[in-house]
C-alpha cells in the first residue's frame, strides 16, 4: 500500500464548463509531482438524456461535444507525466469517445495512450427495460420511454486504471465515484474499508462541480467578496491514505478556498447528511471537520462512512412533450400596468389550452410558482421596466406553435410600446428515478479496441 | 418577505446554497459566527421554513443540524413544480431559493461591525 497522498484535480464541472479551466490545474499537478488523476464530471440528470437522443440522430455522437476542447490542452502533459484523466464525457457513448481521445492523441503526435471504456450503466436495452419495469413504483410508458441509465460506483474505475489505464471514459457513474476510482486505485482500499471510502468519496464530491467550491456560486458583493472571480481556478484535492483530504486550488489563479466555500459546496445536493447514498458507500459527514490550514487551503476529516445499499439508483426518461416560452417587455411610465395587460390578454386567448405560467421579470418571477400565487400576491406597483415571460407546455407541438404566434401578435395586437419579443420551443424529457438490484446491472470495463472483460 | 434593511434577517447571520434532486431541492444555511449557531437553530425551525416557502406548497421540510460545521440543512420537498424537467419556472432548478429563505425575520442584534460577521474565514 503506498501512504503517499493523492493528488486529484477538476478540469471540468458540468457539461458546458470553461475549457481553459483544466490547463493550470494540470499544471499545478506537474509542478507538485507525486501520483495524480484529472477529473471531468460533466453529466447532469438531464445532459445523459439529450446525449443519448443525439446519438440516436447520429450514431457517432452522444458524447460529450465538448470533450476535444477540454482534452486538447492537458492531453499531453497528462500523459507524459502519469496523471490519470478520468470523466464521465462518455455521456451516452464512451466507445465514440474513448475513439475521438485517441484521434486527439493522434493529432497531437502523442503515442496512443491507453483508453479504458466503462460500460453497463445503459439500462435502455430490451432486458433493461423489463428490470426497470419490475422496479418502477407506476406505469412504464413503452410508448414515451426515451432511456435509462443507472449510476455505477467506482468499483471499475479503480480497476482499470490498476490494469494500466491512462484515460478512463465512462457513462453514467455517480460524481464522486470519478474521484474515488483513482483513490481506490492508489491506496488499494478494500471494497468495504467503508471510512476511507466516504472520505474519498466526500473529497469527490467537493471536487465534482469544479469552481463551485473555490468560490464559484459564492460571491456576494461587500458581504462574501471573491478575488479574481473572472478568472477562477478549478480545485485540487490531496486525498491521504485515511481517506481525508485537503482542497485547494490551481497556483496563479483568482477565486476562494475557504471554509465557508467548502462548508457550502460539502452540503451542496445533500439531503441526510449522515446518509449521503453513493453506489460505493453510505458517506456520513454529521461529525465531519472542515479547518483553515493556510490560505486557499483547508482540511476535510472525520467523514465515516457506512455499508454500501444493496440497490442502483437508475434515471429513467420519457418524452415529456413540448415547452414553449416567449418574452416582450415594456418601459417607461405605466410600463408595469401595459405589462399586466399584455398577461391577461394572454391568459384568456391561451389559458383554456394548455397551463401557463406567468412571471413580470423586475416585479416578480423566479422565486414564484408554476400557479402564480406569488405573483397574485405581488402588489401592482409602478414599475417602469418590466419584461412579461409566458411559458406553456403542451404534447402536441401545435398547441404550443399557437402560444408562441399569440405571444408575437403582441408586437401589433397588444398593449402600447411593446418591444423585445423573443419566443423559443424544445422537447422535454421528463425524469423518473428507481432502485434496481446491484446484481441486475453487471458492470465492466474494456480497453478500446479490445474485447469486454469481466472485472 | 422582508427586505427591509433595518430587520434583521437570516442574511445578516448566515450564508446559504441551494442544490436540486428532482422535485426536491436542499438548502444549507451556515452561520458566519459559531457563537450565533444555537439561536438559529432555535429560531429557524422546518415549521417556520416551510411556512415560508408556502406560495412553494412543500409537502414536507425536513431539518437536519450540523453543528460542528454551525450549519443546518433543510430538505424541501415538491416545491420545484415537478423538477428540472417538468416545471415552466426559469429558474426550474430552484437556484435561487436560498436567498428567499435567507430573507426570514430573525430576532437576533445586528453586530456593530459587519466586518466580524466573517470571522470563521481565517
Amino acid at each position: 500500500m503506498q501512504a503517499q497522498a493523492l493528488a486529484v484535480g477538476c478540469g471540468a464541472g458540468f457539461s458546458g464548463d470553461r475549457v481553459d479551466a483544466a490547463a493550470p490545474v494540470v499544471a499545478t499537478l506537474v509542478e507538485r509531482g507525486g501520483p495524480a488523476a484529472l477529473i471531468f464530471e460533466m453529466l447532469a440528470e438531464r445532459t445523459l438524456a439529450s446525449a443519448q437522443l443525439a446519438r440516436r440522430a447520429d450514431p457517432a455522437l452522444g458524447y460529450e461535444p465538448l470533450l476535444e476542447l477540454e482534452l486538447r490542452p492537458v492531453l499531453a502533459d497528462c500523459l507524459r507525466h502519469g496523471i490519470t484523466i478520468v470523466g464521465n464525457f462518455g455521456a451516452a457513448n464512451p466507445r465514440g469517445a474513448a475513439r475521438r481521445v485517441l484521434r486527439l492523441a493522434s493529432e497531437l503526435g502523442l503515442p496512443p495512450p491507453r483508453v479504458a471504456v466503462v460500460a453497463g450503466d445503459d439500462l435502455s436495452h430490451t432486458e433493461g427495460r423489463a428490470l426497470l419495469r419490475s422496479c418502477l413504483d407506476g406505469d412504464f410508458d413503452d410508448a414515451r420511454f426515451v432511456c435509462a441509465n443507472a449510476y455505477l460506483g467506482a468499483a471499475e474505475i479503480a480497476a482499470a486504471i490498476r490494469a494500466g489505464a491512462q484515460v478512463v471514459v465512462t457513462g453514467r457513474v455517480a460524481d464522486p465515484s470519478l474521484t474515488l476510482g483513482p483513490a481506490m486505485a492508489h491506496f488499494g482500499w478494500a471494497a468495504d474499508d467503508w471510512d476511507r471510502l466516504a472520505g474519498a468519496t466526500m473529497a469527490g464530491h467537493l471536487l465534482e462541480c469544479g469552481a463551485q467550491v473555490t468560490g464559484g456560486y459564492f460571491a456576494d458583493p461587500g458581504v462574501k467578496d471573491v478575488p479574481g472571480l473572472d478568472d477562477i481556478g478549478f480545485p485540487i484535492a490531496e486525498i491521504a491514505a485515511d481517506g481525508s483530504c485537503i482542497v485547494g486550488k490551481a497556483a496563479g489563479t483568482g477565486g476562494l478556498v475557504d471554509i465557508r466555500t467548502v462548508k457550502e459546496q460539502l452540503l451542496y445536493e445533500l439531503h441526510d447528511p449522515a446518509a449521503y447514498l453513493t453506489p460505493d458507500v453510505v458517506a456520513d459527514i454529521s461529525s465531519a471537520e472542515v479547518r483553515q490550514l493556510g490560505p486557499d487551503r483547508v482540511s476535510l476529516s472525520g467523514v465515516r462512512g457506512h455499508a454500501r445499499t444493496p440497490t442502483l439508483k437508475a434515471n429513467l426518461f420519457f418524452d415529456g412533450g413540448w415547452l414553449g416560452e416567449g418574452e416582450i417587455s415594456y418601459a417607461g411610465r405605466n410600463a408595469e400596468a401595459r405589462a399586466r395587460l399584455a398577461m391577461d390578454v394572454m391568459a384568456r386567448r391561451c389559458g383554456r389550452e394548455m397551463d401557463l405560467r406567468f412571471d413580470l421579470i423586475g416585479a416578480c418571477s423566479i422565486l414564484g410558482d408554476d400557479g402564480g400565487s406569488l405573483l397574485r400576491s405581488t402588489p401592482v406597483g409602478a414599475l417602469r421596466d418590466v419584461r412579461l415571460r409566458v411559458a406553456g407546455r403542451h404534447a402536441q407541438v401545435e398547441q404550443v406553435d399557437r402560444l408562441l404566434r399569440e405571444l408575437t401578435a403582441l408586437w401589433t395586437g397588444g398593449p402600447a410600446g411593446g418591444g423585445g419579443v423573443r419566443v423559443s420551443k424544445r422537447q422535454r424529457l421528463s425524469m423518473r428515478s428507481c432502485l434496481v438490484p446491484r446484481a441486475q446491472v453487471p458492470a465492466s470495463f474494456s480497453f478500446f479496441d479490445e474485447p469486454e472483460q469481466p472485472r | 418577505m422582508s427586505d427591509d434593511a433595518a430587520t434583521p434577517t437570516l442574511y445578516d447571520f448566515a450564508h446559504a446554497r441551494t442544490g436540486d434532486k428532482g422535485n426536491r431541492v436542499n438548502i444549507s444555511v451556515i452561520a458566519y459566527r459559531a457563537a450565533d449557531y444555537d439561536e438559529l437553530v432555535l429560531q429557524v425551525s422546518a415549521e417556520r421554513v416551510k411556512a415560508h416557502f408556502a406560495h412553494r406548497r412543500p409537502t414536507q421540510v425536513q431539518r437536519y443540524l450540523l453543528p460542528r460545521l454551525a450549519a443546518m440543512n433543510f430538505v424541501l420537498d415538491e416545491v420545484l413544480d415537478g423538477g428540472v424537467n417538468d416545471s415552466l419556472n426559469l429558474d426550474m432548478h430552484g437556484k435561487a431559493l436560498s436567498f428567499h429563505l435567507l430573507a426570514l425575520p430573525v430576532d437576533l442584534p445586528l453586530p456593530a461591525d459587519a466586518s466580524t460577521m466573517n470571522e470563521e474565514k481565517r
